[in-house]
């Protein structure tokens, strides 16, 4: 289906390992246009009225593109590597991921502001009471 | 492979239902007879038309969601295996396929091939238990139990309710479903408190749901992907005889 | 997950399983009987004009402790042909709508799926075959002996039909109904205990049938 296979492009290529700096606003706005055409285009067979296996599918999709487009507001707010998660804009002189804990040392928890509205965010920072984190090193 | 399909098509629990045919075609023998179903449903939902529902999940047999009865069998024409693990390859080239969901009056059909079996977890839930004290795991070998007898109650404990027995048992029973779980906790040491409560409340609810009686035809043996044997039920009943029969040594 | 509604237990032998235990321990009576009827029965292929069957026949109408064992038989046959007639309701009730493609002949015996036809076969059976022994000898005081009673029966080439044709149904009848009964009674413990029964079944039902259908031949042949 030509639908999956945009979102695919949306999501994979520029929000993947490793992610680029540059269009850094591309994919969000790509992933918007592709909930806009999914809510626009959308033909669910049958009624909600009854069992509907399909209805349980579109649905499915729906939270996937809401969940998709938080990710990339998620990746592109945190402006630090971690490990795998890397941004080629973050990098050691050596190339290794360079982790900014002094900013980022926090879970994000986002809030729906409303169509069309910036997620609001809530840090839960992390606290390190007896383990002090480090960074690995691989050489 | 082209294959015509003659499939339930039921709208809701009211609806009396009927066959209606398809014809599908380009086929790959490899195909699974669920992503068969699939393609018919893609093209259906092209064409404007109701996809057929059915149930699946895991599509590797052991969920035991997918539940069809092809050409007159549970989970077609293979036996012991689920419809997701059957393949285009079992059968001939321009076949026609009868597609049924399973049949039995506490199995009601919610959409075409769609049967709610939740009568089979009101039966577990009416027995098929042991009572433990919550806290910490105990250690794996604290309560010895012999390796064959070990073997043997796993044998039992591998039924996914899949509710094939009933589908397959020309009385709609469920006793190799029930049989299998009063077998499985009669054997090990953490079944014996309940074993007596276990399998006549178990029957009760059994009976309580509607489904039919045992006629030992072994049909359902035959269709059960997880192989439970019929020895579950001689089990089952040597357990119930037992526990009419002999003064229960907990009760008071 | 719906939650589990609380019943009163029903007694024992109303649930499925009871009810199947009666089945099953009034199917081994009613083997045993077939075995001691089968036994007296083959006095009738003696070559001494009937004086050891007659003499049997005599002993089995008057000795008081059969006269009791036959009104359990009676009892038995009540019991197993009503549980019988209510596992005919209850199929039904329990599979409102059958299937449109069934193809049971893949997973059951035909012994298995043809319990019905049999038992009915043998009930028609039991009906003639007492009307012209057990009534006519019993109630009607035939001026026959016993012997002359049967010979006279199967040198009609019809009745001899009619026995061996019900001698064969009889068999599948045991051919599911031995296998089950031990099976019901939760005999069959193991799968070697499984394999016994059922050679065991197979032997019973081909051999006890047998020996019912041959006195019938017996008597016909000898007209020839």
């Amino acid at each position: 289906m030509s639908f999956t296979e945009n979102w695919g492009k949306s999501c994979g290529t520029t929000v993947g390992l490793p992610a680029t700096p540059k269009g850094s606003r591309r994919p969000l706005q790509q992933v918007r246009e592709l909930r806009e055409r999914f809510w626009r285009e959308v033909r669910v067979p049958g009624t909600g009225a009854e069992f509907n296996q399909n209805l349980e599918k579109a649905l499915r999709v729906a939270d996937f593109l809401e969940l998709g487009e938080l990710m990339i507001v998620d990746a592109y707010h945190r402006e630090e590597s971690c490990g795998c998660h890397l941004r080629e804009e973050y990098q050691t002189p050596e190339g290794e991921a360079l982790r900014r804990d002094e900013e980022y040392a926090y879970v994000a928890a986002w809030e729906w502001a409303g169509e069309n509205e910036p997620p609001i965010l809530h840090k839960e920072p992390l606290q390190f009471e007896f383990v002090k984190p480090t960074v690995r090193s691989y050489k | 492979m082209r294959f015509t399909l003659r499939i339930w098509r039921q709208k809701n629990a009211q609806d009396p239902g009927r066959f209606e045919t398809y014809e599908v075609d380009g086929i790959s023998p490899n195909t699974s007879f669920l992503e068969m179903l699939d393609v018919l449903n893609e093209r259906l939902i092209k064409e404007g038309k109701e996809p057929v529902a059915f149930d699946h999940d895991c599509r590797e047999g052991i969920c035991g969601s997918c539940g069809l009865f092809i050409n007159g069998r549970a989970h077609g024409p293979l036996p012991n295996i689920t419809t997701c693990r059957l393949y285009m390859r079992h059968f001939r080239d321009g076949e026609t396929i009868t597609i049924e969901p399973f049949r039995a009056k506490p199995f009601p059909v919610i959409r075409d091939l769609v049967v709610d079996r939740s009568a089979l977890d009101r039966i577990i839930q009416a027995g098929g238990y042991i009572s433990v004290n919550a806290g910490s795991a105990p250690d794996a070998n604290a309560i010895p139990i012999p390796k064959p007898v070990a073997d043997r109650a796993f044998d039992y404990a591998t039924c996914i309710g899949c509710g094939a027995c009933v589908a397959a048992c020309k009385n709609a029973s469920a006793m190799l479903f029930t049989a299998a779980k009063v077998a499985h906790l009669a054997l090990l040491p953490q079944g014996q408190p309940e074993r007596r409560q276990r399998v006549q409340k178990m029957v009760a609810q059994m009976d309580l749901e509607g489904f039919g009686h045992c006629s030992n035809t072994g049909a359902c043996a035959v269709e059960c992907p997880a192989k439970i044997p019929l020895t579950a039920i001689a089990q089952l009943q040597r357990d119930f005889i037992w526990a009419h029969f002999t003064p229960d040594p907990y009760a008071r | 997950m719906s939650s589990v509604q609380t019943l009163p237990r029903p007694s024992w032998l109303h649930t499925a399983v009871g009810r199947k235990v009666v089945m099953a321990l009034t199917g081994l009576f009613l083997m045993s009987f077939l075995v001691v009827h089968l036994a007296g029965n083959l006095l009738l292929l003696r070559n001494d004009g009937g004086a050891a069957f007659n003499a049997y026949a005599e002993f089995m109408s008057t000795n008081p402790f059969i006269r009791v064992l036959e009104i359990l038989l009676f009892a038995g046959f009540v019991l197993h042909i009503y549980q019988g007639l209510y596992f005919i309701w209850r199929e039904k009730k329990s599979r409102p709508i059958g299937y449109a493609r069934n193809a049971a002949h893949a997973n059951t015996t035909l012994f298995a799926r043809s319990m019905r036809i049999s038992a009915l076969v043998i009930l028609l059976f039991l009906v003639v075959h007492l009307r012209h022994f057990f009534v006519e000898h019993r109630f009607l005081g035939s001026s026959l002996t016993m012997y002359d009673s049967c010979k006279l029966a199967f040198e009609n080439p019809y009745y001899t039909l009619f026995y061996v044709a019900s001698s064969v149904l009889l068999a599948f009848h045991l051919a599911h109904g031995f296998y089950s009964s031990f099976q019901t009674l939760g005999l069959v413990m193991n799968h070697r205990i499984e394999r016994l029964v059922k050679v065991a079944g197979a032997a019973f039902a081909f051999l006890v049938p047998l020996g019912f259908a041959v006195i019938p031949l017996y008597f016909w042949i000898r007209t020839f």
